[in-house]
């Protein structure tokens, strides 16, 4: 097929929107931690700009989507040999293909960083996200989008199961080494700076525009449902959130509101270009309630996932993936025209996911804790990691 | 009456907070100061130039007491802001004595206006 300029055009555009993801996830995180720990927070979505992009072109796309076998890729595109400029992916030019899938790999580690603020080590960090890449993230994205066993039976448009629910449930999973932060459940970790998280969530949904309606890899049809779904489900979930809060809580916080916008991202992330606009509505709405109560039971439970990364991300990514077995109309069919099947594959898809993502990173996280350790020390903790991890404060005198 | 001021840790502030609720001292001025003693500060690094960062992040409180509050609320502070650190930089107690106090809303003075 010859390259399209259009497509081409606009999947470039897309992977640059995606990029921006990172500093609005770095946004969001950072105004969410204690004003000890911003720089470290904000580190986190920075340094895996460098090293996944590093990674992706070396070895994680050849992993991913090279030929291979049912559960991953070969060695075959390592280094992406045997591509260059003039070779082809669908209507567009590999590379464009190759830069526009490997946001994807930045963006998915970072958002399991949210789990784990004020007390990992930064160079377990990167050890984690860099293990974790390979173990967890190339696998399920060939099975999924790369010629994998999942390729063409489970829909996932856009990364509902490959990027939110492996990050979210790996962000569960890691906290059996990580822990709490000293003083969760005791002492105040308030937000220090809520609107650096509102700009940061506004980020993350212009950048999202890339991520769903860019995962169309053409300038069509399938681009613009993804679009306006991007736009309305999140809308109605951050609206349903807002609402839920105002009702128990007495107050319609702008954090709340912001939250609720992410879960309708996540959630719609799967289904985007399988489904109407209209579909985006409840899909939105659902997924706003079941995330507000995952979030709402991290307290009972106990566990400090610090910044919701699995009440957000874990749950609203399976929220998503079983509506879209639900919803799906677009070029597709679910439940709901009688196509009871989808729905199943769906699910198989989300606990085959959930299973392997949760057994990668215990493993990847046995093996830090055993080497190079993942806790910063007690006086560390307290001081904070911007100054004992990174040597530096993010506000002076 | 006496005047408390005391530096501490920031970490430790909600436990300090809990512990004068126990002993029922509920008036509290907080500030977020910049400081230094016995503990050094860190090598802060900003694009490749060192510079020595003396300064680290405090809790200030400052509390108005009767005289017979003034133990149990030195007490309070050691307990909440000691923890389980045995590490420099727990922070300082100072009393001061105090002079007078004016409740703006009342106009009432001395001991009864804390």
């Amino acid at each position: 097929m010859a390259i399209n300029a259009a497509d081409t055009a606009w999947v470039l555009i897309s992977s640059a929107l995606v990029l921006l993801m990172l500093p609005g996830l770095a946004l969001f995180y950072g105004g969410l931690v204690q004003r000890k720990n911003v720089l470290s927070s904000m580190m986190h979505s920075f340094v895996a700009m460098g090293v996944m992009a590093v990674e992706w072109v070396i070895i994680g796309y050849s992993l991913a989507f090279g030929e291979g076998n049912w559960f991953v890729g070969g060695l075959g595109n390592a280094f992406l040999r045997g591509i260059d400029a003039s070779s082809v992916t669908g209507s567009i030019p590999t590379y464009a293909f190759i830069a526009f899938q490997g946001m994807f790999a930045i963006i998915t580690p970072a958002l399991i960083s949210g789990a784990i603020v004020g007390r990992v080590k930064f160079k377990s960090y990167i050890a984690f996200i860099a293990l974790w890449g390979l173990i967890v993230y190339a696998p399920v994205c060939h099975w999924v989008w790369g010629g994998g066993f999942l390729t063409g039976e489970a829909l996932d448009f856009a990364g509902g199961t490959v990027v939110h629910i492996t990050a979210g449930l790996s962000s569960l999973a890691i906290l059996a080494f990580l822990g709490k932060r000293r003083g969760y459940g005791v002492d105040s970790l308030k937000p220090h700076n809520v609107t650096l998280t509102l700009l940061g969530a506004g980020l993350l949904w212009f950048g999202w525009f890339g991520f769903n309606a860019g995962s169309a890899l053409a300038a069509n049809e399938t681009a613009a449902v993804a679009f306006i779904t991007t736009l309305v489900a999140p809308a109605t979930a951050g609206l349903a959130w807002m609402i839920l809060e105002w009702h128990h809580l007495k107050y319609p916080t702008a954090l709340g509101f912001s939250t609720g916008v992410l879960a309708g991202l996540v959630a719609i992330t799967p289904a985007a270009g399988f489904v109407t606009p209209m579909a985006a509505i409840p899909i939105g709405i659902i997924a706003s309630f079941i995330c507000f109560e995952a979030v709402a039971i991290k307290a009972k439970l106990g566990y400090d996932d610090s910044l919701d990364a699995f009440g957000v991300h874990g749950v609203g990514g399976i929220t998503g993936a079983l509506l879209t077995g639900v919803y799906a109309s677009v070029g597709s069919t679910g439940l709901l025209l009688g196509n009871s099947s989808q729905l199943m594959i769906q699910f198989e898809g989300v606990v085959l996911t959930i299973v392997y993502a949760v057994a990668g990173t215990l493993l990847i996280g046995f093996v830090l804790q055993k080497t190079i350790g993942l806790k910063v020390s007690e006086s560390e903790e307290n001081i904070g990691l911007d100054k004992t991890q990174h040597g530096e404060a993010a506000y002076n005198l | 009456m006496k005047y408390i001021v005391a530096i501490i840790r920031p970490e430790r502030l909600d436990a300090v907070k809990r512990e004068l609720q126990k002993i029922e001292v509920s008036r509290l001025t907080v500030s977020s100061v910049s400081g230094y003693g016995a503990q050094k500060g860190h090598l802060e690094i900003y694009r490749a130039m060192e510079y020595e960062a003396n300064l680290l992040e405090k809790i200030k409180l400052e509390i108005a007491v009767n005289d017979e509050f003034l133990k149990p609320t030195i007490e309070a502070i050691k307990t909440g802001a000691k923890g389980s650190e045995g590490y420099v930089g727990s922070g300082k107690i100072f009393v001061l004595p105090l002079e007078n106090v004016i409740r703006i809303r009342t106009n009432e003075t001395g001991p009864e206006a804390i």
